[in-house]
């Protein structure tokens, strides 16, 4: 590789790392550096990052020079979504608030502690899964944010427990003082039988610039269910990379939603590995962008054993100058016969200058499997349009309407009530719903 | 009501009506025939205001407006209501949430109160009893998967909902069973009334049995060449339209 501002860049956050942490004191944290030094941030031309220049955006934004210290934070309630009974847990750029979290699950129910804690105190569930099922040799912010890491959450749900109560983590950062960046870790295991749902809300206050670069792995065991929300609607000074590595057991049920509705950059990793049988899996997502916003949805699920089913339905609406990625792979391994894998993805570009590139994937070595993948990206149907119109209902709300029926189709699957009704709030908000 | 005077329309690059005149008053109900091609769902677009059609020349004037500077929604809501030869499927909205923001769209430009959800709900037990549509047909996405009737009828439906003064029926007639076309002409029938008038625009006189016209014009070529009453459609049907081409080529 040629000596290039984006080696200048990974040196420069290199130090930032050894400055804050004593990576030789800890093996997988030396190893992780070296991998990320010898990877570099994704250059330009990277295959899977092409469309998503970020060192580009990161050596624009970020000097990742010693943050200033930010004052303490008022009124953090603003950012809860109303009405929701949930295991609060609150993360401060990027370090848990003990004062503003609430769990209120018993603990026979759910534990939640920090990570660090639990792999310290060599927590036998934490030690046996954690960094198990990211790879760190292929992407360098993986590496970036083993061998970085703070703080982060530790999430596990014991055999049998159905955990009604949802957990929702807020991440908060105080971008107030200056530019400020979060490297945190999170770990969820959810025992056999077992019945969860986990909320990550991204939210920050103050106009500097703010990155986040967070790695949630997640086990889920046999016939046990999770669901995983991650709302990404802060301000236009966020830029955030998400990898979401998620295993799965024999007949365990995962559904993931994917709200992408304001900020400045956005990239998310969402890796499901299918390890058994009867499995199924949903992945949502949802991404209206404005401004100059840039989404990227990296997805991959690999099937690899026989008789699982996934489906994944992403959709977008592009406003003004945003730029929306989606990339789904399909993986179908020779003994997983008997696979149903579906995929679709749906965009709508409301302006010359909004942007959509979307790519399926699809890797199939076994014979006997129904696999199918769909991807439209056009304009609001002028036809439909016309005929909303000719019945005397005005423009704004025509569109309004046809736009709230585009991105409903996803909300529609929301089944947690009081969640379902924030986010529609939120949603028709975006999109200027006003029948 | 309505005053066409040499209306002149194209689309892309093709002009499709000719210098259209026409008046027609409250109470009546015109029918608009002719042979494939000779402008007839222009015109009815042209007046409900499709954006693709460009107006060349001509007035027309409605309720003393001129309805060629407004925007469909406000022709709508002035009274204008065109029953679509195709109606269009919208996925995720809700037939009755539609309606309901369009008539109380409508009545707040009347001058009236939006319809309360209660009040809403009977006017439309009331109107579907019309067209003999099934609230469970109503509760789906507006038009999604519905046949080709249905479609039809719950353009009726909600033509009785809005109340026009003025409605278009574009080839309603066009992919109707006979059972369906009664029911959609009745539907149509208990409408009409000394207030508002009809244009019924049809290739086959089948339709005018059922909705009977009290003038019948034929279009040709993008202009109204021939005139008459409901005599005239029994005669189109009885000798097909060569004979008009014929005594249009001669004159």
């Amino acid at each position: 590789m040629s000596v290039t501002t984006t080696d200048n860049l990974t040196g420069q956050i290199v130090s930032a790392v050894q400055q804050k942490i004593n990576v030789k004191a800890d093996p997988l944290r030396n190893e992780a550096l070296q991998i990320f030094q010898e990877l570099g941030l994704p250059a330009p031309k990277h295959e899977e990052y092409k469309h998503t220049p970020i060192a580009r955006y990161l050596e624009k934004n970020f000097s990742f020079a010693a943050s200033p210290a930010s004052g303490p934070l008022a009124d953090i309630k603003r950012f809860f979504i109303p009405g929701v009974d949930a295991n609060v847990i609150v993360m401060i750029d990027g370090v848990f608030s003990q004062a503003h979290s609430r769990v209120i699950s018993p603990e026979t129910e759910i534990k939640i502690q920090s990570l660090g804690e639990a792999l310290a105190a060599k927590n036998p569930v934490a030690t046996q899964h954690f960094a198990k099922y990211l790879d760190i040799r292929n992407n360098s912010l993986a590496a970036w944010n083993t061998a970085a890491w703070n703080q982060g959450i530790f999430i596990h749900v014991p055999d049998n427990k159905v955990v009604e109560t949802p957990v929702i983590i807020y991440y908060i950062s105080n971008a107030t003082a200056g530019e400020n960046i979060v490297v945190n870790r999170n770990l969820i295991v959810a025992g056999k039988n077992s019945q969860a749902t986990v909320v990550e809300k991204f939210d920050s206050t103050g106009s500097a610039n703010h990155f986040t670069n967070l790695v949630t792995e997640v086990f889920v065991d046999e016939n046990a269910g999770l669901d995983l929300y991650s709302i990404q609607h802060d301000l236009n000074n966020r830029f955030q990379h998400n990898i979401t590595e998620i295993f799965q057991k024999n007949s365990s049920r995962v559904n993931t939603f994917t709200f992408t509705l304001q900020g400045k950059f956005f990239r998310n990793n969402l890796h499901l590995a299918l390890d058994g049988e009867g499995i199924e899996s949903h992945m949502y997502g949802l991404y209206l962008l404005n401004s100059d916003t840039l989404a990227d949805n990296h997805t991959v699920v690999d099937h690899k054993k026989p008789n699982s089913f996934s489906n994944e339905l992403y959709k977008g609406i592009m406003d003004e100058s945003s730029k929306g990625i989606f990339n789904g792979k399909i993986f179908v391994r020779p003994n997983a016969q008997k696979t149903n894998a579906f995929q679709a993805n749906r965009n709508i570009l409301l302006t010359d200058k909004a942007t959509v590139n979307t790519k399926p994937q699809l890797e199939i070595w076994a014979d006997d499997v129904k696999c199918s993948h769909g991807c439209t990206t056009g304009q609001l149907d002028e036809e439909a349009l016309f005929y909303l119109q000719s019945r005397g209902i005005n423009k704004d709300t025509a569109r309004a309407m046809m736009l709230y029926a585009f991105a409903g189709e996803v909300l529609d699957y929301v089944k947690h009530p009081q969640l379902k009704d924030y986010l529609d709030s939120v949603i028709s908000d975006r999109l200027h719903k006003n029948f | 009501m309505l005053s066409i005077k040499n209306l002149q329309a194209k689309i892309d690059d093709k002009q499709i009506l000719n210098g259209i005149n026409l008046e027609i008053k409250a109470g009546e109900v015109h029918a608009i025939m002719g042979p494939n091609g000779s402008g007839k769902s222009t015109l009815a677009s042209v007046l409900a205001g499709r954006e693709e059609y460009e107006v060349l020349g001509g007035e027309v004037e409605f309720l003393g407006k001129d309805l060629l500077a407004l925007e469909p929604d406000e022709r709508a809501r002035e009274g204008v209501f065109l029953a679509f030869q195709y109606p269009v499927e919208i996925p995720g909205v809700s037939t009755i949430n539609f309606m309901k923001t369009a008539l109380n769209q409508i009545r707040t430009h009347r001058g009236q109160q939006p319809l309360d959800a209660v009040s809403f709900l009977g006017l439309m037990k009331e109107k579907m009893k019309l067209v003999e549509i099934d609230q469970s047909l109503l509760n789906r996405a507006l038009n999604e998967g519905f046949s080709g009737g249905e479609k039809k009828r719950n353009e009726i439906f909600q033509m009785a909902m809005l109340e026009p003064k003025l409605a278009i029926l574009d080839e309603t007639d066009s992919g109707l069973d006979i059972d369906a076309l009664k029911i959609v002409a009745n539907g149509v029938n208990k409408l009409r009334s000394k207030n508002n008038a009809v244009i019924v625009v049809t290739h086959y006189q089948r339709l005018l049995e059922y909705i009977v016209p009290d003038f019948v014009h034929v279009l040709y070529k993008g202009k109204i060449v021939k005139s008459g009453t409901k005599e005239l459609a029994l005669e189109l049907e009885a000798k097909g339209y060569d004979w008009i081409k014929d005594e249009v080529s001669v004159a």
